[in-house]
């Protein structure tokens, strides 16, 4: 297909703003750049006719079943939207009086509020952009904490090594080193080696219940409490919460500080990479030192006020705030019972497919699994030469999005596959049939499988090639 | 109560039965008794959509939305063409998430180099990545991406807008680098004091094009003080005024960031907005964030993919260059849509309306009794002077109009783009008039 500036026809335009009402001002010329830059010279036709042929190209939550481990690509709802369009909200300008923005504060408190509920947190921001943008945001906010009690010398973060890869990273630009403790043979944290690990050097904990493996790590109240003990604060990430809303609450479970990722659990749309939104929670103690500003009720109106310790701002203005305003809308439909029954059918449908897949795939961890589950291929490999790789490009063929390859890294060969609440028994049934035709065929014609997707606008990339001689633009 | 479940009652007790459970709650065993939830309290019982639509409505309408914007500040008014919402409605295009699996993700793919090649135009720079959270992060990952073993200190012009400021300062603090501010001079960086501050310790240097007060810096000059210490050369450019206004690669930057925001995204009360970043070609692997690259699949068909992952989180862990993993991907469809709409011609005749009304609007204040707070060449944000600044700007607001943005002692920062119409500025200046009459 062609690129855009390829159909880029000299002295093609669009007619969108007017002439210039007032005398023309043009600055000096040595401020001015030579030639204007070299954008695209296209027809309105020609746009809307390339981007749908884009959109043809790629592969939404819209399109099919989307089980990508970790990224809870449910169904976004399309009220939302239009929620989100009001133009009371896109048209407010960030740097409007308090006064005048009473809607945009109502939708943060009340955000807020129901995340707390949700949660077992006190306080919230929303200004953090994304889950990773969040993590970055609780570990100043630790950081913080641990200065202003004198505790410097607690600069080690520790990580098990199942972690997303956000999470050690984002310690590293809180200026934290990295423990990565192993995880034990049942997939959850190895107690005895997080006993070895804590000491008084230690800031704090990361860590994902249920964990990335899919598992809820029964032992969670054990491993805050070592932590605690060892004057170490615990940080959730909130990546995995869509399977224990209603259920049970990071802020009961010991952690102290977590985020959570607007557009997983709460239904707003992954935009091709983004925008999403990574709401910070913590507990009373930690709330001081919140970014960017809190929602305060005062003298019957709504109020913006900075936090006294503040760790500063995370970006400009309040957070990336159409996502929220179809978070809420989003729970506002759900309510309390709604919020359980999503998490309850996200466990079971995995539960479904895991018990469904198991006589031929081997789970990585044979048991009750939490809104995911990963298999382990290693010996469809040994015994056809097929891979994860080749199983996921297979699924392609069945329209449906591969789920998240070769994570977490302790499980080799590992699919990771998400199916969420909001897929039909007949999605699902079709899933199942699709791996194990994939199964199947790895061991007739492995092949057919290794060169899979046979059905899509190309084949299997040179990402090599693209890495050694990149080609970055036009 | 409302729910997005397909699921029966019936299919969700067969499912459950098939998988081996009796109930929901034996799914959960492994979650602690004594935490285990009851129920959740403080979160009321679920609406219709149709209560939804009409509550939020209701909730919106209680924001006050203006005709006449002249506050700029780092969120811009500008015209939007329909054809941006449109095409940035595509649902696939919208419900997609990263394009992990390139054979079934080209359009994405495709639309994220399009948009990192308009960028490249549009800088002149010679790589893009496929964009950061806004402008304030962009300017933090580009300053943080220039730190080495010996290099611990960054120097940012004081005439940056205070937010990003902050937001550099937040981002410093968890490296451990230094941050010192170059003072201000009469509306510009005192490029003197640029000079005594930049040594062999700073790895980078950040200065605004236009800078917080609109005015055009001597960026060419600051570029090379800059390089003669060895250090890196930040821009942080507007994008609509780069339709005119000289590349930050012609100014001899080394990372060009900005604010993408004013390139088809509407205000949204600050966001999603959209952090745009690119380099010259030497930078290109530190630069943090995804980057899709053109290759051929095996029948050597033009593909894309995502490239030089060696430098992300889910590769390199705590050595990735940042740890950004979602970004602001629509946002980069709107952008690259709006560029391709206007077109080359149709960016140099915004960036020139904002730049004549800018200045149509300086004259008319000044004849009202304000006066313009530096001497200097803007763009289209400027610094007024003067008495009643607060009686000013609520006379504007009960008119229908949001005045600039008041700063300390008095003074006002002004703005004004293409949308402005001649009339409203003149009635502006005239509301100005009265309260300083």
């Amino acid at each position: 297909m062609k690129l855009l500036n390829e159909e880029s026809v000299k002295g093609r335009s669009l007619s969108l703003i007017g002439k210039c009402d007032v005398e023309e001002y043009i600055p000096y010329s040595r401020f001015l750049r030579d030639e204007v830059p070299e954008l695209p010279q296209v027809s309105e036709v020609t746009l809307s006719r390339h981007f749908s042929a884009l959109e043809r190209r790629s592969h939404g939550v819209n399109n099919g079943f989307y089980p990508l481990g970790s990224c809870t690509m449910k169904y976004n709802p399309a009220v939302d939207e239009e929620i989100a369009a009001f133009e009371g909200f896109t048209g407010a300008h960030p740097l409007q009086d308090d006064s005048e923005v009473q809607g945009s504060l109502q939708v943060i408190k009340d955000l807020e509020d129901r995340l707390s509920a949700i949660t077992g947190m006190d306080a919230f921001t929303l200004q953090p952009a994304a889950g990773a943008h969040g993590e970055f945001t609780g570990l100043l906010m630790i950081k913080a904490y641990l200065e202003s009690i004198g505790e410097t010398e607690r600069n080690k973060i520790i990580v098990p090594d199942s972690a997303h890869g956000t999470n050690p990273a984002s310690a590293a630009m809180a200026g934290f080193n990295i423990v990565n403790v192993p995880s034990g043979p049942d997939g959850c944290v190895d107690l005895e080696a997080l006993r070895q690990a804590v000491g008084s050097d230690v800031a704090g904990l990361m860590l994902t219940n249920p964990n990335t493996v899919g598992l809820f790590d029964k032992n969670i109240l054990e491993i805050t409490r070592i932590i605690h003990e060892a004057g170490g604060l615990c940080y959730y990430d909130g990546a995995n919460l869509n399977a224990v809303m209603g259920i049970v609450r990071p802020g009961d479970m010991g952690f102290d500080v977590m985020h959570l990722n607007l557009h997983k659990t709460f239904a707003a749309p992954h935009g091709g990479g983004g925008p999403g939104s990574g709401p910070v929670g913590c507990k009373e103690f930690l709330a001081e030192f919140l970014p960017g500003s809190h929602v305060e009720e005062k003298d019957g109106a709504l109020v913006r006020v900075r936090p006294a310790k503040s760790i500063g701002d995370m970006r400009s203005f309040d957070g990336n705030f159409l996502v929220a305003v179809k978070a809420l809308s989003y729970i506002w439909m759900l309510g309390a019972e709604g919020v359980k029954e999503a998490s309850q059918n996200a466990v079971l449908n995995a539960n479904y497919m895991r018990v469904k897949l198991s006589d031929i795939y081997t789970p990585a961890y044979d048991t009750t699994c939490m809104h995911e589950f990963v298999l382990n291929l290693q010996k469809l490999k040994a015994e056809t030469g097929c891979s994860a790789l080749d199983a996921a490009k297979g699924l392609i063929d069945y329209g449906i999005h591969p789920p998240t390859m070769y994570f977490p890294l302790i499980v080799h060969e590992a699919l990771m596959i998400e199916p969420t609440e909001t897929e039909t028994k007949e999605t699902l049934d079709e899933a199942i049939n699709a791996l194990r035709e994939i199964y199947d065929k790895a061991y007739n014609d492995p092949e057919y499988l290794k060169e899979a997707p046979h059905s899509t606008v190309i084949g299997r990339p040179d990402e090599v090639a693209a890495a050694r001689h990149p080609i970055v633009h036009w | 109560m409302g729910t997005f479940v397909p699921g029966t009652s019936a299919e969700q007790d067969q499912m459950l039965r098939e998988a081996g459970y009796k109930n929901f709650d034996s799914l959960f065993a492994d979650v602690p008794e004594e935490v285990r939830m009851k129920d959740l309290p403080e979160i009321p019982s679920g609406k219709s959509e149709m209560e939804t639509y009409e509550d939020l409505r209701g909730i919106a309408s209680r924001n006050k939305v203006y005709r006449t914007i002249l506050r700029g500040a780092g969120a811009y008014d500008h015209y939007i063409p329909s054809i941006v919402d449109r095409i940035a409605s595509k649902e696939t295009l919208v419900t997609a998430y990263t394009p992990y699996q390139a054979e079934m993700s080209q359009g994405v793919l495709q639309q994220i180099f399009e948009y990192q090649s308009m960028i490249c135009a549009l800088t002149g720079m010679d790589v893009s990545n496929a964009s950061v959270y806004d402008g304030a992060t962009a300017a933090a990952e580009g300053v943080m991406m220039c730190l080495e073993r010996k290099r611990n200190k960054i120097l940012v012009s004081g005439c940056i807008d205070p937010r990003i400021i902050s937001v550099i300062r937040t981002y410093a603090h968890g490296r451990g680098a230094e941050i010192e501010i170059i003072p201000e001079r009469e509306g510009r960086t005192d490029l003197e004091q640029l000079g005594t501050l930049a040594d062999s310790e700073t790895a980078a240097v950040l200065l605004a094009q236009p800078n917080y007060f609109g005015i055009i810096e001597e960026a060419e000059e600051a570029g090379y003080i800059i390089h003669a210490a060895g250090a890196k050369f930040v821009l942080y450019c507007e994008p609509i005024s780069l339709g005119l206004l000289k590349t930050p690669a012609a100014l001899g930057a080394d990372i060009a960031v900005g604010e993408g925001q004013p390139l088809g995204i509407p205000l949204s009360f600050g966001g999603p907005f959209l952090g745009y970043m690119a380099s010259k070609a030497a930078l290109m692997r530190k630069l943090p964030g995804r980057i899709v690259g053109e290759t051929t699949d095996s029948s050597g068909r033009r593909a894309f993919a995502l490239t030089l992952q060696a430098r992300e989180q889910h590769i390199r862990r705590e050595k990735a260059s940042s740890n950004i993993c979602s970004n602001e991907a629509l946002c980069t469809l709107r952008a690259a849509v709006y560029m391709s709409a206007v077109g080359p011609q149709g960016l140099r005749e915004v960036a020139v309306q904002c730049s004549s009304k800018a200045h149509y609007l300086a004259k008319k204040l000044a004849e009202a009794g304000l006066n313009l707070a530096y001497e200097k060449p803007f763009f289209c944000e400027f610094v007024t002077e003067g008495e009643k600044s607060g009686e000013i700007l609520e006379a504007l607001s009960n008119n229908g109009i949001l005045g600039g943005l008041s700063l300390e002692n008095g003074r006002i920062l002004w703005c004004a783009t293409e949308k402005c119409i001649a009339a409203e500025l003149d009635r502006a200046a005239e509301i100005v008039k009265e309260v300083l009459r």
